[in-house]
């Protein structure tokens, strides 16, 4: 149990650690590192909350030291609970249903579903552009799937969550897997008579996946 | 929107309605300047509000009587404004026409995906799973026994500013609500997220979670774990009251100083997980192709950005003489520490005066008094932020960046004053 009196925050492994407030120049306060924080023998000296309320910053997190270890509000989550809502594909390939679906039956959900808002080639709109034709001079040439996406896991999860956008969720997972492999033929990354289940969607390999890169802006002086 | 007797108005008419409005030797704010017909765009959506005749003496007779919800004062108006009427739209907050810095929740700017769901409160579930001790759903009932907290921050969608970010597409005829109006700011009520996956057990080696909404878009995106153990929050309340449907009732993500999209909306499922989930919007969408042949991903954080949002247009000043100039600044980093304004196009400036109260991740509003001697000029604002950031001009983002993205474009506003007095964006007059 943490001691009582000062305020603490909670780290990643559900303990409650000091806040300790480094005052910088008079304004914010710095959160010492969690590390620092359980090497110390005993907990830093803490400044009134209110103090901290004027700076600022951490206070949002803190909790007073006699708060419980755990409050357990909520219900436990049942598997099938989880297994119904947890319905996001990851970018290798975990999630993806059982099933599968041809380019030709991919065109036929395409054309029924998609093309009045796509177009007949995917490049008509009125709504995105899903397909460019390559190569590009210029990248990226719109943020179409084949000119663009990093992966072509992500188009299974939000066509299958948010497509078609007026009538979101009644395409079955094999439509899906059907017109994900349609527009990845569009794009020139899956040929004619391919398939797609969630070995072969996994394994697609989209062209400019190395484009992408973490941000690299950190504040300070510098321009990015 | 069809030409109103405003619009075709002549600037010399309107100088002419103005002259003895603004006496010489005062001071003069918004208030007293005059305002030309924003350039069309807003379908109406609405009509416009009923406005009581007055009172040819008020003190004459007996008012209205209490009312259980409140109105605002006739004639009193502000609108967002609202791209289109589609379930992917957005409308935005009119900023030049606002005080202080909390933004009225309903002005509050929108950006929706597939439209704003109707949900009722008592049925929404929260689910919270992946790598957790105890995967959990609470009910709102459950979110609103965590100890609480308020917090006055910002909120800004990733593509504010992008209404002019390139060499090509320079407007004028453009207002702060057009240009910076997906920008709003608000006291948020919830419980910290921290406390909630505290009491569902982390599991070592997660990293990211994934936020997930209850829309028909089910907008979906990838937080590192490091924010959400930080400063983020379940937010279920907005400036007092429950927080706006259009602002994710009954609870959204609240992630202070970061990008809006990521600051999920109608929250029903986090997932603990080791990697980011590479969704739609953080793949596709809110990722910056820059001028080296990549593009910059997760670039959650708002940089430090100021607009003048007096004089901007669509104002007129009527007169030369004391003006006080106004506007907001942000960042995504901390504080403002300090902001500068020019009304010289940027070859001299001065330090602007940081309005109380000063905080972290929110808006702050500045102010400038301006002896404005009637000739034509550019005014600018640039903010500094607490890491030393100093908002760029667009020559330095387009040096750093190329002008491929109309994401995060934080460049110095600016805006030409000409001699009769009409307010321009003034941006290309300084290229």
């Amino acid at each position: 149990m943490t001691p009582g009196g000062g305020i603490f925050r909670p780290a990643r492994d559900g303990a409650l650690v000091p806040v300790a407030a480094v005052r910088n120049a008079g304004r914010g306060l710095a959160l010492a590192g969690a590390a620092v924080l359980l090497l110390a023998a005993c907990a830093p000296e803490q400044p009134p909350p209110q103090a901290m309320a004027e700076d600022g910053g951490d206070w949002h997190a803190a909790l007073p030291g006699h708060a419980p270890g755990r409050f357990g509000f909520g219900t436990p989550a049942t598997e099938d609970r989880v297994a119904l809502w947890d319905i996001d594909i990851k970018p290798d390939g975990e999630g993806l249903p059982p099933g599968s679906g041809t380019v030709a039956e991919g065109r036929v959900v395409y054309e029924a579903q998609c093309l009045q808002c796509h177009g007949p080639t995917g490049t008509e709109g009125p709504n995105d552009r899903l397909v460019s034709s390559g190569p590009w001079e210029q990248w990226p040439a719109g943020r179409t799937v084949g000119g663009y996406w990093p992966y072509a896991t992500t188009l299974y999860d939000y066509t299958r969550k948010a497509m078609p956008q007026t009538t979101p969720g009644i395409l079955s997972d094999d439509d899906v897997y059907a017109v994900v492999a349609y527009v990845l033929h569009l794009s020139g990354l899956v040929p004619a008579d391919g398939v797609m289940d969630a070995a072969s969607l996994a394994a697609v390999e989209m062209p400019y996946r190395d484009r992408f890169v973490p941000d690299d802006r950190t504040g300070g002086p510098e321009i990015r | 929107m069809p030409d109103t007797e405003q619009t075709r108005l002549s600037r010399r008419a309107w100088l002419a309605a103005a002259s003895g409005t603004a006496a010489s030797g005062f001071v003069m704010t918004r208030w007293d300047a005059l305002k030309a017909e924003p350039s069309p765009g807003p379908m109406p959506v609405r009509p416009p509000q009923q406005v009581a005749p007055a009172a040819a003496d008020p003190t004459k007779v007996p008012g209205r009587f209490v009312s259980e919800v409140g109105t605002r004062a006739p004639g009193v108006q502000p609108r967002r404004l609202v791209r289109t009427l589609a379930l992917s739209s957005s409308s935005r907050t009119p900023l030049q026409d606002l005080q202080g810095t909390i933004t009225p929740s309903d002005l509050h700017f929108e950006r929706h995906h597939a439209g704003v769901p109707d949900i009722v409160a008592g049925d929404h579930e929260l689910l919270v799973h992946g790598m957790v001790e105890r995967p959990m759903v609470f009910r709102m009932a459950d979110l609103r026994r965590y100890p609480q907290t308020s917090r006055i921050c910002f909120v800004e969608c990733s593509g504010n500013g992008g209404g002019a970010y390139s060499r090509s597409r320079m407007p004028t005829a453009i207002s702060p609500q057009q240009l910076d109006g997906l920008l709003s700011t608000s006291e948020w009520t919830g419980a910290m997220l921290s406390t909630i996956l505290r009491d569902v057990g982390v599991r070592p080696g997660a990293s990211w979670i994934l936020a997930e909404g209850a829309d028909a878009a089910v907008m979906s995106r990838s937080v590192p774990l490091d924010k959400a153990m930080d400063d983020a929050m379940l937010a279920y309340g907005q400036n007092g009251e429950a927080i706006r449907p259009e602002q994710g009732y009954p609870v959204r993500l609240l992630l202070p100083g970061w990008e809006g999209n990521a600051q999920v909306k109608w929250l029903r499922r986090i997932e603990v997980t080791d990697r980011p989930t590479m969704t739609r919007d953080e793949t596709s969408r809110y990722t910056d192709p820059l001028k080296d042949g990549t593009a910059r991903q997760f670039s959650f954080v708002m940089d430090a950005k100021s607009i003048i949002t007096f004089p901007s247009y669509p104002y007129v000043l009527p007169e030369s003489g004391w003006w006080e100039i106004e506007g907001l600044a942000w960042t995504g980093r901390g504080r403002i520490t300090r902001v500068e304004v020019s009304t010289d196009g940027g070859r001299s400036w001065s330090d602007a005066v940081l309005q109380p109260p000063v905080l972290s991740k929110s808006t702050v509003r500045f102010r400038h008094l301006w002896d404005w001697d009637g000739r034509e000029t550019v005014i600018l604002s640039r903010a500094t932020d607490e890491t030393g950031y100093v908002q760029p001009t667009i020559r330095q983002l387009w040096d750093a960046r190329g002008e491929g993205t109309a994401y995060h474009q934080n460049h110095q506003r600016a805006w030409k004053v000409a001699a009769d007095g009409v307010v321009t964006f003034g941006l290309g007059d300084l290229l």
